[in-house]
């Protein structure tokens, strides 16, 4: 984790102090709501559905035992002891009072922690990919580089007010894990043939309504030029991008409308007066931004035996170990994933419990740390094979041993319209309602890798165009409907869903989703995953498929009816 | 009179800003009598007869969010006060085309944010270059203004280089590595 220096400590506290004399004036009548608004959004306050909801930045999605119990703690206190897991790594408490939110922030700090820019149109919470630094796939460790542009965006004076929101993503590894394709600015760590590390760059990714996956516009920036070259992105996007229609805002639009190489052409001509610049960025900041991250150095370890007796004789937890835990860098360790997605919970959420608990855990076995990941559960990044079993035995205790990591049931859901006033339908009781429908492990096992992402509304909070299977939550009459989408991905082969035709009622969105897996069990070729099938034959057996089980089903219906 | 908030401190000053009404032209626009800021569109419209207020310093130019900085290029080495428009305060264009006129064009001239000025964008107006800040007309009371001070000082450690302190912080101070706690 990276420890905060008297600097960082300073600007999270006068934040703190801003924000509460800010609050105090709009509270007195002396800011408008309409004043008040980009500032609250700028600390992640949103006004919801049942009360302000706030977004907690977690950098890069790393968090310490210490913060965890905090986060607890403010669940308990201040919210109805729970708090939201989303996509970009943050957590979100949704019943928080507007009054509390300045001692909410003042606590979070205590701990090194803030709520800066997870709203807003300005530089968003980095993420980047839960395995860094233990990743075996690992090209460069993309936290130092992180954590250097979240100090660089951070009340960034000149792209304080973009005309749009702004989401950075860094990957390190040969396997993107970061979906950089799918943000604004995309980053790949990558060596060049002279062996200098350096930024391949993408631009105009973004999902949404629009949903774009993002063009390369630099091969290769050198890593010391990496924060004049996203200054030069970041002018060309505030001088030029729409502000007259916030749907056509982001700077993915503005790509589209001058070509991707009048926009590269744009930003090479301010780049060249910043490069070399007082932002350039020298080995000693970044070694001792790296030096921050106090990770535990870990000797190879013999291969566990007793991790291996268990795994023979112990058919449950060789079963969490096959989808739950993860090849580590380091001989004798291993990655444990802690599915926050067991059966009917919203998928994501976490009690104040459940917090206190995962610290313990992650005290106890896991060198005090974990990640959030954008599949929206918990990664213990470092953990001895030796302890993998009691890991296991407590997790099971805490309901996060659910087996289900990577497959159908391990689904990505924003909170829809439960919570959130701008949602056309209700997320999570779908996803709830498909896993009900698959229960059997040994069945999900052999469907194997499926990921499957609902949103509740086009913002596309759920991820759900980069679903192998998606649902779309659309109003039909005022009516709840979902839209089905298959073959989208993320990764390295990063692309959109297709659309497989009109929208269902929510009821038979099991059956759809059945539908659609039988298709797959009916074409697949050995262990093919369903997105491989998809990309071999094409979309249109699926539909097929889908719509004629509807017609046959509403068909028996109306028979039982007559 | 308005007031104006300049080297920290809240002043009364006497511009006024020529705003063009709707489909008016900038070829017969009135000026105001006394020191006036004119839009882009009239200073091009009517550079010659304008020229010699601008050296006299009773006479500046202000840009719109949309208008492209560097058509002032040639000018800026005769004028004295250069303003930006900010015609929404959540607008943030206005903190690239000071940015651009500081650093890149060389202005060192007096650099004035008109508009929807409030207090909560003081900090990073100044960190843009801006040497004057003149608040929305009738948006504070005097008392009010007094407390809009503390803003500029919001922050003051900021990590980035910006116009007002080019390096960043990492080049400004000796920031140490981590000190390893005793586990
Ligand atoms: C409940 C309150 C929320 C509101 C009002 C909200 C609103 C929005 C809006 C309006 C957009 C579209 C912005 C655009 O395209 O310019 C968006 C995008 C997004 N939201 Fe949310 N959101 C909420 C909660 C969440 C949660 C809980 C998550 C994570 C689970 C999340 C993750 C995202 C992501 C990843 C995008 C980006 C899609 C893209 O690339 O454009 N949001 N959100
Ligand atoms: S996708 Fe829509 S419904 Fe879901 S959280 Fe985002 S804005 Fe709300």
């Amino acid at each position: 984790m990276y420890k905060y220096d008297e600097y960082d400590q300073r600007i999270v506290d006068e934040r703190v102090a801003q924000f509460a004399d800010q609050t105090r004036r709009f509270l007195a009548g002396e800011l408008s709501e309409d004043e008040f608004r980009p500032l609250r959004l700028q600390n992640g306050v949103y006004i919801q559905r049942h009360a302000p909801m706030l977004r907690i930045a977690v950098p890069y999605g790393n968090l310490n035992s210490k913060q965890l119990r905090m986060l607890g703690h403010i669940a308990r206190r201040y919210d109805h002891g729970y708090a939201h897991v989303t996509t970009r790594h943050n957590i979100q408490f949704n019943w928080p009072k507007l009054e509390d939110v300045p001692e909410i922030l003042g606590l979070l700090s205590s701990v090194q922690m803030h709520a800066i820019q997870t709203s807003g149109n300005c530089i968003r919470n980095v993420t980047s990919d839960p395995f860094a630094g233990v990743a075996a796939d690992e090209i460069a460790d993309p936290r130092p580089w992180c954590e250097i542009l979240r100090q660089w965006s951070t009340f960034h004076p000149e792209f304080a007010f973009l005309p749009r929101k702004f989401k950075i993503a860094v990957n390190g590894a040969k396997q993107d894990r970061a979906l950089v394709q799918a943000h604004d600015i995309g980053l790949d760590l990558v060596y060049n043939e002279a062996g200098e590390l350096g930024f391949r760059v993408l631009v105009g990714g973004g999902l949404g309504r629009t949903p774009i996956i993002g063009a390369e516009i630099s091969a290769f920036v050198p890593w010391q030029q990496i924060l004049n070259y996203c200054s030069a992105i970041l002018r060309v996007y505030n001088l030029h991008g729409r502000r007259d229609n916030a749907y056509k805002a982001r700077i993915k639009i503005l790509v589209k409308a001058l070509g991707v190489e009048e926009f590269a052409r744009q930003v090479e001509a301010e780049f060249v007066h910043l490069k070399d610049g007082p932002s350039t960025l020298t080995q000693a900041e970044i070694d001792r931004v790296a030096g921050r991250f106090d990770d535990p150095v870990l000797a190879p370890l013999p291969q566990d035996a007793g991790y291996r007796a268990h795994l023979a004789e112990n058919k449950a937890f060789a079963a969490w170990a096959r989808r739950n835990v993860r090849a580590h860098r380091v001989q004798g360790y291993a990655s444990v994933v802690l599915s926050l997605k067991p059966y009917g919970v919203a998928p994501g959420d976490l009690t104040a419990e459940q917090f206190d608990a995962i610290a313990d855990l992650a005290d106890r076995h896991a060198f005090g740390e974990v990640r959030n990941t954008h599949e929206q559960n918990v990664l213990l990044a470092s953990v001895r094979e030796a302890d993998l079993f009691e890991v296991w035995q407590q997790a099971r205790e805490l309901g996060l041993a659910t087996p289900n990591i990577g497959l159908l049931t391990d689904i990505i859901s924003c909170p829809g319209g439960d919570f959130c006033a701008l949602a056309n339908a209700k997320s999570i009781p779908i996803a709830n309602a498909i896993q009900d429908r698959f229960t059997d492990l040994d069945y999900l096992y052999d469907l194997g890798e499926l990921e499957l992402n609902i949103s509740g509304c086009m913002n596309a909070c759920g991820h759900h165009h980069v679903g192998h299977i998606g649902i779309l939550g659309v109003d039909k009459n005022g009516q709840e409907f979902y839209q089905v989408t298959i073959g989208g991905s993320q990764g390295n082969q990063a692309a959109l869903g297709k659309v497989i035709g009109p929208s269902f009622a929510a009821a038979e969105m099991p059956d759809v989703i059945t539908s659609l897996i039988n298709n797959f069990i009916d074409n697949r070729h050995e262990d093919e995953r369903f997105i491989d099938t998809v990309r071999r034959i094409g979309i249109d057996s699926f539909k097929t498929r889908v719509y004629a089980e509807r017609a046959a089903r509403l068909e028996a219906r109306e028979t039982a009816n007559v | 009179m308005s007031d104006i908030i300049k080297n920290g401190l809240i002043q009364s000053d006497d511009w006024q800003v020529l705003r063009l009404a709707e489909g008016e032209a900038a070829a017969d626009a009135a000026l105001p009598a006394g020191r006036a800021i004119v839009p882009l569109a009239v200073w091009q419209a009517r550079r010659d007869e304008l020229l010699p207020k601008a050296e006299a310093g009773v006479l500046g130019v202000w840009l719109a969010g949309s208008e492209d900085p560097f058509a002032l290029e040639a000018d800026l080495p005769l004028l004295q006060l250069v303003a930006v428009d900010f015609p929404k305060f959540a607008d943030g264009r206005g903190y690239s085309i000071a940015t651009l006129l500081r650093t890149r064009l060389g202005y060192g001239g007096e650099l004035r944010a008109i508009g929807d000025v409030l207090r909560d964008q003081f900090f990073f107006m100044l960190r843009c270059g801006f040497s004057v800040l003149q608040p929305r007309e009738g948006k504070y009371t005097t008392a009010q203004l007094e407390a809009a001070l503390a803003s500029l000082k919001d922050f003051t450690t900021p990590y980035q280089g910006a116009v007002d302190r080019p390096e960043p912080l990492f080049r400004r101070q000796p920031r140490t590595p981590l000190q390893k706690d005793a586990a």
